[in-house]
């Protein structure tokens, strides 16, 4: 046996030649539809998706129309199949599409959701049309829901998920009225990366909710603090504390932030760090989803561990003695 | 795995309760004793948490001893089938019948769904309200303290027993439990009920309206063989088919039920023998068997009767579908409020087995097969052939993504057939008779005979055979119609998820060619009729009620589609619309449209059917009119 | 790691010490790989076993010699491997021979079954890893421990190819990145050995225009042997913090008090730097400087300057530069990058390394000899040739020696030391942020001593070593067993663990056992103040 053999083979992957809004697309086998749009240039909006996650497809804003499926199928997990044929912008889709955005719009706080804006602009989606936005309820009240009948609902209001925000430890902050459970954060502290299993999607339907056990504050939870949860979510659900305090002071400047890559001082693995610096000052972490060994994910020395750094002032510099 | 768990413990009776259902902990990690060698060697391996599946049999051992599940209960669990103590409450709350705060031992579920609508089950809340008190919504007061020997009582989806109607389900948690589903529930009865006496909730012995007619074919054992004697079904013809099936070989067997030309029962429609053909080509092992009677569609109740009336029945036709498509383990997944179901299934399964119609050497045969039940636990969506699996995995029921479709990935992601309790009830007909007899009964496009469920506003209600070309009009006939002084307004054909049908178009014949053709759907077979009396907007209110309950949370569609849509039909209903009753009617078909394209799973495709039919057939906003 | 069939972590807690490997670890556990933990402890990383190995601390290589015989027996060894790519077979099987089941089992502590199991999952898996962190390494024999380990690599052929091979997890992001730059007294950088390669000596010679004396410098221990005996007068101390961190605190402080001249550069005023003649602020290597560090997995990677260090804190370069000049030699304040376009210049196996294939590739494997070589993501190919390239691997003879300090009457607990997830070292670092993990340190306890000892969660016990002794509060914990007792190093200001520790090292690596000493704990009656310290135990 030579040494040449022993690295594992890759499947060679055949090609697959399908249509896209009337034009030909080759692209390997298993490549998604998203995938394939996007090698096209043709965008298509994800909420749900990431690219190191397992497809979940609940979001449901990418669904495309393919010919001899009855119902929209989700780009981003339907590997393409030879001479499929696809749709990106027919109005079937779009109509999909902008309602998926007037229910997450009408029903959650999507004001620190990149894109957004653009998209229910370019959908036509009209929010307001379900009434105006149900006042949000008292702390804890939403994760104490019976599963089964639910009282009837408001006939002024339109339902949302608002609710205050969970400050219960000095990392991070979840802040469910911005969640559109897109599951991100579950598969990132689940079997996608972390393996921790401190939060699960708990009751069902319009009152299914991110949740410990019986809804324990994260220090009583499994929670380890990696962060990886704060790192996809795409809707600032979940914020690094030092991000909300800036928020709420109304001094976070993200445009004068720089990003700088370097790597973490914590452990022999090499991890990645993106330090977002405002003013001379780490404001938060993260690392790169492309990154070999991180994936983007870290844990909570490489996340958090950084505050010694500024801890030094000028003053407290060691003296000669 | 690393668990971390609460500081909450297990009660002696929570113990005994998980004890009775997995054993004996093995271990002082599992929470057991610790002994010297736990501090030596430990398993948290795959073979730990290949134990999941046990989680929701786990969680109903706790709610039916001890009527809830506390967190000390729940850390038990978490630490005997190493899964994370958060997903076990994931889990948990995904499940009406379970309760995860402090609930007395003694609980009735009193069905407000449509069916029990169209016979006074709101009147009954109303009386129950007012003579015991409101529906349970949890422990009040700051200790979160119940009486342990108080009752309360809870409004519940359609329980099955729509014959029967209004239906309550009565669970008293112990050991063992007490659990009766009964019908035509009244007050003061329910109040005895809730009170101890057990007098009311005895069931009659079920006979089918069309008892004695000797055309009846799925039916035909059902009152006349006794359920519990293994002898009896034999003497009527039991266990034949599957002697048959030993003859013919697993290749033969399936041949005669692509012959038959038999479609799937369950809603889909889908040709039972391309599906059992499928499954039986595939080289992955093990393949499995998954038995369907998770029967929740509002006015259904098919199933119940078949599973209680026959349940050889089923255990033989498994065996059969088991023997043709290559599975050595099936599963029933049978609805959590179908007590009587599980016990005459379960005694069958044990007969059938001490009789070597289940196990290692079925008939001399050298083919094994066994069957375990798994019940549910108060969740609609689980009927969905996905959502199933992850219920047997001890997942949230939530469907999955398809493809892969079942017959490639399915139950513990190997190739599984599903096949509803109906579909395999003709498997036994069509063995006995031959896949080509069978193929002449009925129409061309649909052959067989099927059952329906005739309910609501009719004389007669309860389950009818007949071929398949039979018309609308001719079913409610054969139950007698609305009555005398009443007059028939409309049907829901299908159930929530059909569609509603005008009397003009009872002329349809009910196959899957003609309902097609008539825009509608037989779906699990519901014919529920309407009279002048019932407010078909509280229906409606009703129905969008329903789903929104138990849509599973997963895509936003559905989600907030359902929300939306209810909240539309509330304004409407309260006559506070947004705009005019027309610009509620548009954005309802935006919202419908939209469940209906972009959903992951038939529960949001079909959640604006019945919805739609009603405003678009039925035209039933005429006469609303706008505040 | 992903893609093997057996997993080995080997008195390592890779969970809480290197959670983003162990994430690794999942993925291959989740495609079907077995898994087995070593640890005297049930750790996080244990629960996640298939097996737990629960063996007594310092047992190891009982363990291993039993697990070879095992292999040997049950003719499971690789035999074409030792046969083409080994040498010193024989005598190790002869070794390996006295370890029976039946002595291991009483040794180590290990169900024999479970011995049984491991050695057969190992010896049959198509792939198999062994990794390995301080759990092996901080004994007084460390490097037996780990040539154990690598026996049963090349026993079972389990090394150089994709998916196998042998592992040590590095605790610091530049562990292998100090070595790689020849910062270790026997190496220079590229690990060239200029006392032995008269060539190497004279390339370096030429490059940095002074003779070099072919002698090895001294390591960690040999220093503080030097300053017992007064051949050691002068040290400069560079992002250590030795006063803590090493074993025997109350020696290491009195030795490090009486040097002549110390000079610590630090971005803490540390306990070390409390104790220095001169101190010289430093700034963050990782964020407020430039330049590369070298993983565990020998990939060397890029860390930038995001923030400016505080007030007069400088760049390390610059401060060695300045002292280099103050010394009368100008090095022209060069960059990191002219510095490590020098060590690509002298070192072959980075030679490839350009800062701009740094950037562009997101990190390089060595060795990379040239622009052209994409780095090599395992070693030791060379074995799977046929024939073998260069020269076979060795077989060593290793045998199982319990650690130095035996408890006793007097002194009947084994303390191990390790890490917990929020926290590093000494906590220098990591004690600047808010960990909601974080319960302090505590004297970790099974339940049945606690029981036996009538201690409940949070009282405070005093423990002993025959070095010295401190208080801190009990916390029972089941992965625990009788006779064994954990603390940590990261609140050295509240509790200095290391005044227990025992300062016996390893003679071939210089590596101190952290892992075992003999403890005594008695319950503290009246409360006194968690961390209180007596320099001996006759004081108290």
């Amino acid at each position: 046996m030579s040494a040449d053999q022993l690295v594992p083979l890759q499947a060679s992957r055949r090609t697959v030649e399908l249509t896209i809004d009337g034009d030909p697309v080759r692209v390997p086998e298993g490549t998604t539809i998203l995938d394939a749009c996007r090698s096209k240039g043709t965008d298509i909006p994800t909420l749900c998706y990431l690219k190191t996650l397992h497809p979940v497809n609940v979001c449901r804003v990418c669904v495309v129309e393919v010919e001899g499926s009855r119902v929209l199928v989700p780009s981003c997990s339907r590997a393409v199949e030879p001479a499929m044929v696809v749709t990106t912008g027919s109005d079937r889709v779009r109509h999909s599409r902008k309602m998926v955005l007037e229910f997450l719009a009408s029903s959650v706080d999507l004001s620190a959701t990149p894109d957004v804006e653009a998209w229910l602009t370019s959908y036509a989606a009209r929010p307001e049309r379900y009434g105006p936005a149900a006042p949000p309820v008292a702390a804890g009240e939403r994760d104490s829901l019976p599963t089964g009948h639910h009282p009837p609902p408001s006939t002024t209001h339109a339902a949302t998920v608002g609710q205050p925000v969970k400050v219960d430890n000095e990392l991070y902050v979840r802040d469910y009225g911005k969640c559109i459970l897109c599951y991100k954060c579950v598969e990132a502290c689940g079997t996608d990366f972390q393996n921790t299993f401190a939060i699960a999607v708990a009751g069902r339907g319009f009152d299914a909710r991110i949740s410990t056990e019986f809804a324990v504050e994260l220090p009583k939870s499994a929670c380890v603090y990696c962060g990886n949860c704060i790192a996809v979510c795409p809707t600032g659900a979940l914020m690094f504390k030092s991000e909300f305090d800036h928020r709420q002071a109304g001094t976070w400047k993200e445009a004068e932030q720089t990003v700088t890559a370097t790597i973490c001082p914590y452990c022999g693995v090499g991890c990645t760090l993106e330090l977002h610096v405002q003013d001379n000052e780490i404001v938060k972490v993260s690392s790169p989803l492309d990154h070999e060994v991180t994936s983007g994910n870290l844990c909570i020395k490489g996340r958090f561990g950084w505050r010694y750094v500024q801890n030094r002032k000028a003053a407290d510099n060691p003296r000669t003695s | 795995m690393d668990l971390h768990l609460l500081d909450a413990k297990p009660t002696a009776e929570e113990r005994e309760a998980l004890d009775a259902l997995l054993g004996k902990p093995l271990s002082g990690w599992e929470g057991g004793v610790r002994g010297a060698r736990d501090t030596r060697t430990a398993a948290g391996g795959h073979a730990s948490r290949e134990r999941r599946h046990l989680l929701l049999p786990a969680l109903h051992a706790v709610q039916s001893r001890v009527g809830w599940i506390s967190e000390g209960a729940l850390n038990h669990i978490a630490e005997r089938l190493t899964v994370p103590p958060a997903d076990v409450y994931g889990v948990a709350t995904f499940y009406a019948l379970l309760s995860l705060s402090p609930r007395p031992r003694r609980v009735l579920h009193v069905c407000d769904d449509i069916g029990c609508r169209c016979r006074g089950a709101e009147q009954l809340c109303a009386e129950l309200e007012r003579t015991v008190g409101p529906p349970y919504h949890g422990p009040t007061g700051s200790r979160h303290e119940i009486p342990s020997d108080g009752a309360v009582w809870l409004r519940s989806p359609c329980l099955g027993l729509c014959d029967q109607a209004p239906a309550a389900l009565l669970s008293i948690a112990g050991a063992p439990p007490v659990e009766r589903l009964f019908g035509s529930v009244s007050a003061p009865a329910a109040s005895r009920t809730l009170g101890g006496d057990l007098g009311a909730t005895t069931l009659a012995r079920p006979v089918p309206p069309q008892h004695g007619d000797p055309t009846l074919r799925l039916l035909r054992r059902i009152g006349v063989a006794d359920p519990k004697s293994l002898d009896d079904f034999r003497a009527h013809g039991g266990y034949t088919s599957l002697r048959r099936a030993f003859e013919l070989g697993p290749e033969g067997v399936i041949r005669e039920v692509t012959e038959a030309k038999l479609l799937g029962r369950g809603g889909a429609a889908f040709p039972t023998g391309r599906k059992w053909d499928a499954v039986a080509r595939q080289p992955v092992r093990p393949h499995y068997l998954v038995c369907n009677a998770d029967e929740s569609e509002p006015g259904t109740f098919k199933d119940r009767v078949l599973m209680e009336g026959d349940p050889f029945a089923v255990i033989e036709a498994m065996t059969i579908g088991a023997y043709a498509t290559g599975c050595e383990k099936g599963f029933i997944y049978l609805r959590g409020e179908y007590p009587l179901a599980h016990e005459r299934l379960e005694n069958a399964i044990r007969i059938a087995r001490a009789r070597g119609l289940l196990g290692d050497n079925i008939m001399g045969q050298g083919f094994r097969f066994d069957i375990e039940i798994r019940k549910g636990g108060g969740a609609y969506i689980c009927g969905e052939e996905t959502a199933i699996f992850n219920s047997i995995e001890g997942f949230r029921g939530e469907p999955r993504n398809k493809p892969p479709y079942p017959v490639q990935s399915g139950l513990f992601a190997k190739p599984t057939l599903v096949n509803n309790v109906e579909t395999l009830a003709n498997v036994l007909e069509i063995l006995r008779i031959g896949g080509e007899a069978y193929a002449r009964i009925g129409t061309a496009g649909s052959t067989g005979t099927r059952l329906f469920c005739l309910c609501g506003c009719v004389m007669r209600p309860g389950v009818y055979e007949v071929p398949f070309g039979a018309t609308l009009r001719q079913l409610l006939d054969l139950a007698g119609g609305v009555g005398p002084g009443h007059t028939l307004r409309s049907v829901l054909l299908g159930g929530a998820a059909g569609v509603f049908v005008r009397p003009d178009e009872f002329d349809m014949p009910l196959t899957f060619e003609g309902v097609r053709a008539a825009q509608a759907t037989l779906g699990s077979g519901v014919i529920m009729a309407f009279d002048e009396s019932i407010d078909l907007l509280d229906i409606l209110r009703r129905i969008a009620a329903f789903f929104r309950d138990e849509s599973c949370g997963q895509c936003v569609p559905c989600r907030v589609g359902t929300v939306r849509q209810e909240e539309a039909l509330h304004r409407i209903c309260s006559k506070q619309t947004r705009g005019s009753p027309a610009e509620e009617a548009a954005l309802l078909d935006e919202i419908g449209l939209a469940m209906k394209d972009a959903s992951i799973c038939g529960l949001g495709q079909t959640a604006y059917s019945a919805v739609e039919s009603a405003l678009k057939r039925l035209r039933v906003l005429e006469g609303v009119v706008a505040q | 790691m992903e893609e093997t069939d057996a997993i080995f972590l080997w008195g390592a807690n890779a969970r809480d010490n290197h959670p983003i490997f162990f994430h690794h670890v999942l993925k291959g556990v989740h495609r079907g790989a077995k898994l087995f933990v070593v640890d005297p402890r049930r750790t996080s990383s244990a629960q996640w076993a298939d097996d737990w190995l629960g063996l007594n601390v310092g047992s190891d290589i009982a363990l291993a010699n039993a697990m070879a015989r095992e292999i040997i027996h049950a003719g499971l060894a690789n035999e074409a491997f030792i046969k083409r790519a080994t040498i010193g077979f024989e005598a190790y099987r002869a070794c390996v021979e006295h370890y029976t089941l039946d002595y291991a089992e009483r040794e180590t502590g290990v169900p024999a079954d479970v011995i049984r199991r491991a050695a057969f999952t190992y010896a049959r898996a198509d792939r198999a890893v062994i990794c390995w962190t301080l759990g092996i390494t901080e004994h007084h024999n460390a490097v037996d421990n780990v040539l154990a380990l690598i026996n049963l690599g090349l026993l079972t052929g389990h090394v150089g190819r994709y998916g196998s091979g042998l592992n040590p997890l590095r605790g610091q992001n530049n562990v292998q990145g100090g070595g790689d730059m020849g910062a270790i007294p026997n190496r220079l950088a590229g690990f060239q050995d200029w006392t032995k390669d008269v060539a190497v000596r004279e390339k370096f010679e030429k490059a940095w225009g002074v003779p070099l004396k072919p002698e090895y410098g001294m390591n960690l221990t040999q220093m503080f042997d030097g300053m017992e005996t007064g051949a050691l007068r002068s040290l400069y101390v560079i992002g250590e913090n030795p006063a803590q961190s090493e074993a025997d605190q109350n020696r290491t402080e009195h030795l490090l008090g009486g040097l002549d001249h110390l000079v610590v550069q630090d971005i803490f005023l540390t306990q070390t730097a409390e104790l220095a003649h001169v101190v010289l602020p430093a700034s963050s290597s990782w964020c407020e400087t430039e330049g590369t560090v070298t993983n565990s997995e020998r990939r060397v990677q890029r860390v930038r300057k995001a923030l400016d260090p505080p007030g007069n804190a400088r760049d390390d370069m610059w401060i060695i530069g300045q002292i280099a000049k103050r010394l009368g030699v100008d090095w022209h304040d060069p960059s990191a990058k002219d510095v490590w376009n020098e060590v690509r210049s002298l070192a072959p196996m980075v030679a490839g390394m350009s800062y701009e294939r740094l950037e562009k590739e997101g990190g390089l494997h060595w060795p990379c000899y040239d622009e052209q070589h994409p780095g090599e993501e395992f070693l030791h190919s060379r074995l799977w040739k046929d024939p073998i390239e260069g020269s076979p691997a060795p077989f060593s003879v290793v045998e199982h020696d319990p650690p130095v300090e035996r408890t006793d009457r007097e002194y009947p607990l084994v303390l191990t030391t390790g890490r917990r997830l929020d926290s590093f070292n000494t906590g220098v670092q990591t004690g600047g942020y808010t960990s909601p993990l974080r319960k302090g340190e505590s004297l970790d306890i099974s339940p049945e001593d606690a029981t036996r000892l009538g201690l409940m969660e949070g009282d405070p016990v005093r423990v002993t070593s025959r070095r010295g002794s401190l208080v801190a509060p009990t916390h029972i914990d089941p992965s625990l067993r009788a006779g064994l007792v954990f603390m940590t190093l990261h609140f050295q200001d509240k509790v200095k663990t290391n005044v227990l520790t025992i300062d016996v090292s390893d003679p071939k690596s210089g590596t101190a056992e952290f892992k075992a000493c003999a403890v005594r704990v008695d319950p503290v009656r009246a409360h006194h103040g968690a961390g209180v310290v007596t320099h001996s135990p006759d004081a108290t």
